[in-house]
């Protein structure tokens, strides 16, 4: 591949988030980092496994029918994953902007889309506003890297809670959207939504900071 | 001001006694016995027996090291929770006898929040870190935000210390095994996979320690068994820290708990931050692992920023958690 001008549009703890270009289109990669402070042997297995486990995450959420951006590229050995750059905003960067109607509507889809990875036992791990994309209408989930597959009232309750922290801490004028997020949950996830809201009462009790 | 603390929430029963000076704390003393089990793991009631036995020789001790007398002590602070129930008693005991006879003011205080206190009180330049607080039954990172000392991370099912214990009597190493576990493992580098446990912010060690015993019996040599425990488990530790400072934006990291006198944790901690371009501390180590000094220093923090305790408010609270304290010294 020819060498392209590339962009770091975001450094965070466990890996750099790169624009750059793939067979000619804009993409973006997600490019592990090592660390100098553990071993070679656990260095590289995580950063394969967890390479591995994201691109899988991303493709069940797609099954679900959750927009997530293509994936062009999965390269284990050193921990890159290429993907569709999408054109479109981050939902926390327009949230505040948006009319009511439409902020309401905004969080019903929010809700569907976290309740459709749900109803797949997918758990995103870090839904915040930062993490979701309006492209097109088309409102994209990224950065399953803290994600699993788990099927316990337990971590779907979290997921939600950390959305719900997420819009009371950035977008603290509309924290009571969240009840809107809730309603669309409820429209769509399978399962026992009254034990994942009280699951999610436990949590606040618990007063746990994430 | 100066201020006698007693810490009693586990093993340890210690009289520390310090003062402060242009905000910085100095430790006149800071004295303390641990309790051993004979065999197996602590039992509560007979740690707390061995603290109520030691707790006047103790305190005579740190007393007779400054040369003061109890009546220019000013205040007693004590270790309100979290701990076990049985040995929190004896230290709260201890504490409301001393304050009965010598008519004193008395603060309980969390003995996790101490632990980060300490470390700013007697590091000048360490401000505003992130707490990695690893000892016996505690494994957390703990931070300043939004106006309190938050969990960002801990584990969920038992703390690392506990962890190298265990592993230490299915082997047959003495009590506190986490140094011995440091010495076998420096001399081996082959590493045997063990589960690596990290669910966002937490972490488990009770897998890692199920696997460990499988390779011992085996027949796989300790050394080798030794090493790969600790590089998983402090790779996980310190992974949890790593996000928890970029979450947090501080550019500060802070050791605490007994297993922070751990050379190889250390070094580890030092090259995350290094490569963050953030400063490392870790405080000496008698200030690392249980103590009254931390306890003193926390009890004068909150005593100076207006906090008063009735004697009937000087409870225990075995699950005292760390985002309860409310903050009124920062």
């Amino acid at each position: 591949m020819a060498l392209t001008r590339e962009k770091i549009l975001y450094q965070g703890a466990e890996a750099k988030i790169v624009l750059t270009e793939y067979l000619g289109r804009k993409a973006v990669q997600k490019r592990r980092l090592h660390k100098r402070y553990r071993i070679k042997e656990i260095d590289e297995q995580l950063i394969s496994l967890r390479t591995k486990e994201e691109a899988k995450l991303m493709a069940a959420a797609r099954k679900q029918g959750v927009s997530v951006p293509i994936i062009y590229d999965v390269d284990l050995k050193n921990g890159v994953i290429t993907m569709e750059y999408l054109e479109g905003s981050r939902v926390k960067d327009i949230f505040n902007l948006l009319g009511d109607d439409e902020r309401r509507d905004l969080c019903y889809r929010i809700g569907e889309s976290i309740a459709k990875l749900h109803n797949g036992d997918i758990i995103h791990g870090d839904i915040t506003t930062s993490n979701m994309i309006l492209y097109e209408d088309r409102l994209y989930f990224i950065d399953f890297g803290l994600g699993e597959i788990n099927s316990e009232v337990e971590a779907k309750g979290v997921d939600l809670h950390v959305l719900m922290e997420a819009i009371a801490s950035t977008h603290a004028k509309y924290t009571g959207y969240f009840t809107y997020v809730i309603e669309g949950y409820q429209n769509i996830y399978h399962g026992d939504v009254k034990a994942i809201k009280s699951k999610m009462e436990e949590i606040i009790r618990r007063g746990r900071y994430r | 001001m100066i201020v006698l603390g007693i810490e009693g929430t586990a093993h340890t029963f210690g009289v520390g006694i310090v003062e402060d000076e242009d905000g910085c704390c100095r430790v006149l003393a800071n004295v303390m016995t641990t309790y051993t089990p004979k065999e197996g793991g602590i039992h509560p009631r007979e740690a707390a027996n061995h603290h109520a036995e030691h707790a006047a020789e103790i305190i005579s001790q740190a007393l007779s090291k400054t040369g003061f007398s109890m009546r220019e002590v000013d205040l007693i602070a004590f270790s309100k929770g979290p701990g076990l129930g049985p040995c929190l008693r004896t230290a709260a005991t201890a504490a409301r006898a001393l304050v009965a006879t010598y008519s004193k003011p008395i603060i309980g205080v969390n003995h996790c929040v101490a632990h980060l206190e300490i470390g700013r009180g007697v590091i000048p330049e360490c401000n505003d870190p992130v707490l990695l607080y690893t000892s016996g039954a505690n494994t957390q990172v703990i931070a300043f935000a939004e106006g309190k000392y938050r969990v960002f991370g801990e584990t969920l099912d038992i703390g690392i210390g506990n962890c190298l214990d265990k592993f230490g009597r299915i082997v047959g190493l003495p009590f506190p095994s986490g140094p011995v576990i440091e010495k076998l493992a420096s001399k081996s580098s082959r590493y045997l996979p063990l589960p690596y446990s990290v669910k966002g912010m937490d972490i488990a060690f009770s897998g890692l320690l199920t696997a460990a015993e499988q390779y011992y019996k085996r027949g796989e040599p300790v050394e080798d068994i030794c090493y790969s425990i600790q590089e998983t488990a402090f790779a996980a530790l310190v992974e949890v820290t790593e996000r928890a400072m970029a979450h947090t934006e501080k550019t500060q990291v802070l050791l605490g708990g007994g297993v922070a006198a751990n050379n190889r944790l250390r070094e580890m901690v030092k090259t995350m931050a290094e490569d963050r371009n953030a400063e490392f501390f870790v405080p000496p180590r008698d200030l690392c692992v249980d103590n009254g000094a931390m306890i003193a220093w926390l009890g004068l923090l909150m005593y100076k920023s207006g906090v008063r305790m009735k004697l009937e408010e000087t409870t225990i609270d075995q699950r005292f958690r760390t985002d309860m304290v409310e903050v009124t010294w920062r």
